[in-house]
């Protein structure tokens, strides 16, 4: 008798999971993101006991478990600690249009990186170490993405 | 430690799209070749555990799924989510704990999801989810960091690839045995600077199991058991921007806590062989480096120099890695299986002479935020 194996079509289910969620920024997240979209500014927090500035903020330092109550305003620009320039587009992921990478930043004022997008560059122009700016959106919410993206420091347009 | 070994291993075939086998069918599988392995019947596990997660699965309690598959009915069964590297260590504490002898069995299938979209789900929902970031992006930062910290090269990345799924030609299990050149990785496209496609693990279906028993009961079951001759594990911090991407000091510590129990003071020296979790191409440098195989920064040359090959004088990969087959949760279990094969003198063609010592390595979270080390060898 033939393996009636050899002559089956495998049926394959389609599903997909939707679950909203809220997932709350709390009180440092909101404080940190409200600064973002009223003020155009970059907010830290600081360790009392080993000095650390954290951005993005956080409410205790990791490193002394310590509560981290003072706020440290940081400049909108900093050091590309490291990069990559994004060649496959995810459209169910991908923010932004074009040319685009991921780097993480470390703001001046700041002694931590952050994971943001990079933007505005040529091909073959970004390197670590070179100072990048924060490019903000006009329309702002209240979200990490009320910066577009980091482009090669330009100074003033 | 207490002698504790591992007395059976099983693992399917690696492939892309298993479409004739459920997540059970998988497990099921593993688990009776692991038993077979070890000449028991499922009426001699005292205790099963399983590692799965739910978000590659699309169900909660995944573990659920697997539960007949695995024998766990009537028995003290848990979960691990988390990967195999881990979950095993769990299998060793519960084994220590007096509670029997454990079967533990991982799954996992990419085919049947879209991996970016769950990648991109272990990142913080408010700070770096909503920029697009997942497991290739992130890893390219990693990549560039440290390759601008030691100067290590694509080519020297490329390299490694070149080997492992050569290896992997050998390894009738493996998803991907290639025969390319290092130009051959360095003209497929880009998928994240530097990482191109040939550097990168394939998605993958595939499921294995390993059954693992303290010292009364071994003599009795295992002909030739492997021992756990030290295992350690130790966590980074969970922002990138918070670590230093180009260092291993999270795999340093667990690898000197794993070389402390097994009593290992030159690891250069005195391991045969690693199975190491080469996820992509410049992982498996950064790891050698991390568990004290060579220097810093060294890792690149002593893959040109033929060293790591499968005929060199440190092994490394002989099963072809993770580059080869990456059944995510599986890859680190599969280090264990292959480093256990490899002592006994059971990896067929791609069987390396003489290893009576070896080292298994496996990571959690992004860019290898938790790292899990095992050191295993022939003798008690």
């Amino acid at each position: 008798m033939d393996d009636w194996r050899e002559s089956q079509e495998i049926l394959v289910m389609d599903g997909r999971i939707k679950v909203p969620y809220t997932w709350s920024a709390g009180e440092v997240g909101t404080t940190y993101l409200e600064a973002l979209r009223d003020d155009k500014r970059f907010m830290g927090t600081r360790c009392p006991e080993c000095g650390v500035v954290y951005h993005i903020p956080r409410m205790h330092c990791p490193d002394c478990f310590a509560a981290c109550a003072e706020w440290v305003e940081l400049e909108p620009q900093g050091e590309l600690v490291t990069y990559t320039v994004a060649r496959k587009h995810h459209p169910q992921l991908s923010p932004v249009e074009g040319l685009f990478g991921y780097g993480v930043i470390k703001l001046e004022g700041a002694d931590t990186g952050f994971l943001h997008l990079l933007g505005e560059f040529a091909e073959g122009e970004l390197s670590s170490g070179m100072t990048v700016e924060a490019v903000f959106a006009d329309e702002r919410e209240g979200s990490v993405l009320d910066v577009r993206y980091f482009r090669p420091l330009r100074g003033v347009e | 430690m207490e002698p504790v070994a591992v007395v059976g291993v099983g693992m399917t075939p690696i492939k892309r799209e298993w479409v004739t086998h459920t997540y059970a069918d998988l497990v099921f599988d593993a688990c009776s070749a692991a038993l077979a392995d070890a000449g028991m019947t499922i009426d001699q596990v005292d205790i099963v555990l399983t590692g799965s997660n739910d978000f590659f699965d699309g169900r909660t309690i995944s573990s659920m799924a697997v539960m007949d598959a695995c024998g766990s009915f009537d028995k003290n069964v848990s979960t691990v989510e988390g990967e195999g590297t881990f979950g095993a260590a769990h299998a060793v504490m519960r084994v220590l704990a007096g509670w029997g002898t454990c079967l533990y069995c991982a799954h996992h299938k990419g085919s049947e999801s879209v991996m970016p979209l769950i990648t991109n789900a272990m990142f913080d929902p408010i700070y770096e989810r909503f920029t697009g970031i997942e497991a290739v992006t992130s890893s390219a930062l990693q990549a560039r960091a440290y390759m601008d910290a030691y100067g290590v090269t694509e080519e020297q990345c490329a390299s490694v690839s070149v080997k492992n799924h050569g290896n992997a030609k050998k390894n009738p299990l493996a998803q991907l045995p290639l025969d390319i050149t290092v130009q051959d990785v360095m003209s497929s496209p880009y998928l994240a600077d530097p990482l191109k496609v040939l550097d990168c693990a394939p998605i993958s279906d595939g499921a294995s199991a390993v059954v693992i028993a303290g010292a009364g009961k071994v003599r009795k079951i295992a002909e030739k058991p492997v021992w756990v001759k030290g295992i350690g594990y130790n966590c980074d911090a969970f922002h990138l921007g918070d670590r230093d991407l180009a260092g291993v000091d999270a795999l340093e510590r667990a690898a000197k806590k794993a070389y402390s129990e097994a009593g290992i003071k030159d690891p250069a020296g005195e391991i045969d062989l690693a199975e190491v979790s080469d996820v992509f191409s410049y992982m498996e440098l950064m790891w050698l480096e991390g568990l004290g195989l060579c220097e810093r920064g060294e890792a690149g040359k002593l893959t040109e120099s033929g060293r790591t090959a499968l005929d060199g004088a440190l092994p490394v990969n002989p099963s072809g890695g993770c580059l080869s087959g990456n059944p995510v949760l599986v890859s680190g279990l599969n280090r264990i299986i292959e480093c256990a094969l490899q002592i006994r003198g059971d990896a067929g063609e791609h069987q390396v002479d003489g290893v009576r010592t070896a080292v298994a390595q496996g990571f959690n979270g992004p860019c290898g935020q938790s790292q899990c080390v095992w050191v295993l060898g022939g003798d008690a």
